[in-house]
């Protein structure tokens, strides 16, 4: 290894056995062997209890994996503490899925099994599990999130901390299959949506809902006025003057929609605000081909404030949503593809989530989202607005 | 110094090779320890966060705060950034908590020497208080596909983000690299060295550039995939190092490589070029398995509904009628698909693993066109190329690939991306762009409305015409 401040980097000659454009290592020689004998001959898998999977292939050979979810935010000695496990079960090798889940592959079911009781013994001082087994089939796995107060400069609201109170509340349906379909559960904390959740079966979203200061005095100094200009979707932003004629912009408050796309060309315009921002919970939507095509999530809860440390209406909320698709919709149903079959006006009659207009599209292409035709059902909706046009008189 | 090699170093390199620590250094405390540990801050509410069954990220934040410490008073000459940067990352994050705010301020122009992304600069906005973290850089590092891992690579990789960072990272980020989060400006070109020379991996992608390509699982462990989504994202991530690197584009661009219609990956929401496999010839059928199903031996789905009591399986309702191209019939013996109808939404195949499987004819339909919301709505992959094979050296794919790029760096305005530009300018003129025809699967059904663009050529005679002309034959 390369020791001292510089190690290998010389300040007085950057470009000294400067090596560039490697790329990422070759994967093949991360593959565990049963993986590299198998590559492109597995026939089928089964998954043989929550958070074990069998993969068979056409040579006989089968590979057990055991699947945890976790924090994808982790220490270097809680990847030390995975390397550990991995030498003792699994020849030294380990992998992390998509949705930021740990699998463990070994070729015999007596290690998966000695392995998955190992895991599930590994708690932290405060009593979390460090390593749940869990998070496959018809139950909710890893919620996918991005930074948060820990790392980013635009979250209306944090990750990790909603994330882990919402796992917690939700920990049986990871543990179990015990729902419908899979539930996909994703947060961005600004509408940036680094980790795109806009397909997924619920997301939570950290929105703004003040538009941004204007700090005169370093604005034209630190950011492109054109550009500036240009980033607002809405047209919100034009040049401007102070009193003492220092370049600056001025925002059409009435137009901002609050998206921070000015502050992300612009440090000098901040959106953030304790109690303008929060969060909204979207819903139905989907990324798999399967049966239905893949769909966007509707938004179901326009904001609820940030409660730190726990969250308990984004919390409550969500764990309300999943219950009630779990006991009414239908084998194989993912929850859009239930509210479709419903109906959208039975979904929040069914959740009993209040109906507001801010669930209604005002933005470009909004006409695509409204009714159409005469079909639709009666739920008290349709009762409170008979009831509004009567006293409208 | 050669790269020649370097992308295999570790079919022979161990640990202990390049080890910094000794496992007295690294296990140097105890479960007591990070119990009982006080935090240099008051963090009463993210204290809150230990409790419940999940894993906890202040636990974990906290065993690596103790084990710093500790690390610290062992061997201070092997920590180059602040012990208590765990400690002072907590603090901000409490405050945080408190006044429901970020801490952290905007942006911050770092990086290392010719690369114009890879490092995601971050300042804390109260760096008297939180020492530790007053520079936080982040570096994304490139994931080797599907995210498989040798410990030794692993350890190494903890090994130098310990002694030349916070110890801190995110296992992994949305677009797939393995993320190191925290460091000081002066540890970037050490860290970027060790990385290269050492572990034999490269930053990822930030900023208007190829993003990290990243794909699914594929044939290491999935009987479902119809391409090598691994061999496929990494020569393109190879062979398009230089455009990961150094930001040419109008904004960020995306590849994605799912190896089938399941999409793992999701690669149809967030990729601006999806890669998504599928098959032209019939599902193949074992008849026998299907019976299987049907009596009851073989669990629906491999099991995904666990105990869960949905009553018997059954076949009519649970496939046949589910199956939105309504192409399958079950006679109580015999399982028919009509392939000619089939839309290989993997429904079945999903349902019953042990006895249908995807074609033998394989290869991939590309989409072009996700993103998130910003700027201009979120907008999910338009499929483009409903068929292509995925076949080394993927020079028709290249060839695409780079057809776009120029027509985008020539027409897109900044922070445009693909998708958006394909909005703008019509499909239409994205398919000649590629070279494709339109045919009708590149719409849901055709457009209602008859607000056509003819261009000038297409109509007989132009567009040049005499008023005068006209005036003879209509009189005004
Ligand atoms: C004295 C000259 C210039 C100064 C002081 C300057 C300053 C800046 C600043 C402060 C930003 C915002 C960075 C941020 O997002 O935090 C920026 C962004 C940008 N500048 Fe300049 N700039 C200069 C010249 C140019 C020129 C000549 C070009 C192009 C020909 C250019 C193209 C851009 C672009 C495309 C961005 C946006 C980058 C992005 O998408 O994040 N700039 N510049
Ligand atoms: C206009 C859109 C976007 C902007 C302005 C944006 C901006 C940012 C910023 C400022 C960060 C730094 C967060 C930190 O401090 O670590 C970040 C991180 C990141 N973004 Fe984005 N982002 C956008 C969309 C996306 C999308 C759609 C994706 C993925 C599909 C994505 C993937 C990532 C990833 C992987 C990270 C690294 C940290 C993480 O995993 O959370 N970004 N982005
Ligand atoms: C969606 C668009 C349109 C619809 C549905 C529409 C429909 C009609 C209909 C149903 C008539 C009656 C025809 C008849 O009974 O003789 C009519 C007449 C007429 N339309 Fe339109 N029209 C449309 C657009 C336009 C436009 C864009 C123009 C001119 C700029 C136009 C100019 C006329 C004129 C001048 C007549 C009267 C012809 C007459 O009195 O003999 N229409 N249109
Ligand atoms: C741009 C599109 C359209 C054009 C150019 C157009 C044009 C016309 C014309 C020329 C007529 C015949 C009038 C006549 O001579 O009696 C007509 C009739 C009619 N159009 Fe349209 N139309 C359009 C769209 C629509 C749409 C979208 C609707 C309804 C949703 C519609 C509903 C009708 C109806 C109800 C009639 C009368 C039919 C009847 O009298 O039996 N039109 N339209
Ligand atoms: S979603 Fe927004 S706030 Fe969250 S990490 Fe991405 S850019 Fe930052
Ligand atoms: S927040 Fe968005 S809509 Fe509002 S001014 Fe900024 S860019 Fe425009
Ligand atoms: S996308 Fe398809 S091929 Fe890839 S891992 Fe998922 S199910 Fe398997
Ligand atoms: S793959 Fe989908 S469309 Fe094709 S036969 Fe199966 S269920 Fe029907």
């Amino acid at each position: 290894m390369s020791l001292g401040k510089y190690g290998y980097y010389d300040p007085s000659d950057p470009l000294k056995d400067r090596i560039t454009d490697i790329g990422p290592p070759h994967y093949e020689q991360f593959f565990p062997p049963v993986i590299k004998r198998n590559y492109g001959k597995w026939l089928y898998h089964e998954i043989l209890e929550p958070g074990l999977l069998v993969h068979v292939s056409e040579t006989g050979e089968k590979a057990y994996t055991v699947r945890v979810g976790g924090a994808r935010l982790m220490s270097v000695q809680h990847i030390r503490e995975i390397c550990d496990i991995a030498d003792k079960y699994c020849d030294g090798y380990v992998r992390w899925t998509t949705r930021n889940c740990i699998e463990f592959i070994t070729d015999s079911e007596d290690k998966a099994r000695a392995l998955m009781k190992d895991l599930e013994s590994r708690k932290f001082p405060k009593g979390s599990y460090k390593f749940p087994v869990g998070g496959t089939g018809c139950g909710i796995t890893n919620i996918v999130h991005t930074q948060g107060w820990i790392h980013c400069h635009t979250p209306a609201t944090d990750a990790s901390g909603i994330v882990k109170s919402v796992h917690d509340a939700l920990f049986e349906h990871f543990k179990n299959m015990d729902l419908p379909a899979k539930l996909r559960i994703s947060l961005a904390c600004c509408l940036n949506m680094c980790g795109a959740v806009h397909c997924s079966d619920i997301a939570i979203l950290g929105v703004h809902r003040k538009p941004p200061m204007i700090d005169d005095e370093v604005l034209s100094k630190i950011c492109e006025i054109p550009l500036v200009v240009a980033a607002c979707p809405l047209g919100a932003i034009r040049p401007a003057k102070t009193e003492d004629g220092k370049k600056t912009v001025r925002v059409n408050q009435e137009r901002c929609m609050f998206c921070g796309n000015c502050y992300t060309m612009c440090a000098a315009m901040p959106l953030a605000d304790s109690e303008g921002d929060g969060v909204a919970i979207l819903a139905g939507g989907k990324i798999s081909n399967r049966k239905s095509a893949p769909k966007f999530s509707k938004v179901i809860v326009p904001y609820i404030p940030n409660e730190p440390p726990r969250w308990p209406k984004v919390v409550e909320t969500i764990k309300h949503i999943v219950e009630v698709y779990a006991k009414d919709a239908r084998k194989y149903e993912r929850l859009g593809e239930w509210a479709e079959r419903i109906g959208w006006e039975k979904f929040f009659e069914k959740t009993g989530i209040p109906f507001t207009e801010k669930s209604l599209d005002d933005y470009r292409l909004a006409y695509d989202t409204y009714r159409t035709t005469t079909h639709f059902k009666y739920t008290e909706h349709v009762w409170q607005l008979a009831k509004a046009l009567e006293e409208a008189e | 110094m050669s790269a020649e090699g370097q992308e295999k170093l570790w079919e022979t390199k161990k640990y202990d090779d390049v080890r910094i620590y000794t496992d007295e250094e690294i296990w140097n405390y105890t479960d007591e320890d990070v119990a009982n540990y006080k935090c240099k801050h008051d963090i009463p509410l993210l204290e809150q966060l230990e409790e419940g069954p999940w894993p906890s990220f202040v636990s974990d934040i906290k065993q690596e705060a103790v084990h710093r410490h500790k690390l610290a008073e062992q061997a201070p000459d092997k920590l180059l950034i602040p012990a208590d940067v765990c400690d002072d990352l907590l603090g901000q994050v409490e405050l945080s908590y408190v006044e429901k705010e970020t801490h952290w301020k905007h942006g911050g122009i770092v990086g290392v020497f010719g690369y114009g992304g890879g490092v995601i600069g971050r300042y804390s906005d109260q760096q008297e208080k939180f020492p530790g973290i007053a520079h936080f850089h982040t570096l994304r590092v490139n994931q080797p596909a599907s995210k498989f891992y040798k410990t030794d690579y692993l350890r190494a990789l903890c090994d130098i983000w310990e002694y030349r960072g916070s110890g801190l990272t995110n296992m992994h980020g949305s677009t797939g690299d393995t993320v190191l989060l925290g460091t000081f400006t002066e540890q970037l070109e050490p860290m970027f060295f060790d990385l290269t020379h050492d572990l034999g991996v490269d930053l990822g992608g930030s900023g208007s550039n190829l993003r990290t390509p990243s794909c699914c699982v594929g044939k290491a462990r999935c009987e479902f995939a119809c391409y090598d989504t691994q061999d496929i994202c990494y020569e393109l991530t190879m062979y398009y190092q230089d455009e990961l690197h150094r930001p040419a584009f109008p904004y960020k661009f995306k590849f994605k490589f799912d190896g089938c219609p399941n999409c793992c990956v999701a690669s149809i929401a967030r990729s601006d070029m999806s890669y998504i496999g599928t098959w032209k010839d019939d599902i193949r059928i074992d008849q026998e398995a299907v019976r299987a199903y049907v009596a009851g031996e073989l669990k629906p789905n491999a099991g995904a509904f666990g105990n869960r009591d949905w009553g018997k399986f059954d076949i009519q309702k649970e496939v046949i009628d589910l199956c939105p191209a309504k192409c399958m019939e079950w006679d109580g013996k015999e399982l028919k698909i009509n392939n000619k109808e089939c839309v290989r939404c993997m429904h079945c195949i999903n349902v019953m693993p042990r006895a249908l499987r995807i074609g033998t004819d394989t290869g991939c339909s590309i989409l072009f066109g996700a993103k998130a919301p910003i700027l201009e709505g979120a907008q999910m992959s338009t499929l483009v190329i409903p068929f292509i094979r995925v076949e080394k050296p993927y020079d028709e794919i290249k060839a695409i690939i780079e057809r776009v790029w120029d027509w985008w760096m020539e027409e897109g305005k900044n922070r445009e991306r693909v998708g958006e530009l394909i909005q703008r300018k019509g499909i239409q003129e994205f398919l000649k762009v590629v070279g494709v025809p339109a045919i009708p699967q590149h719409a849901k059904e055709p457009r209602s409305n008859p607000y056509i663009f003819w261009s000038e050529g297409e109509v007989p005679g132009g567009w040049q015409r005499d008023i005068k002309e006209f005036r003879k034959r209509h009189p005004r």
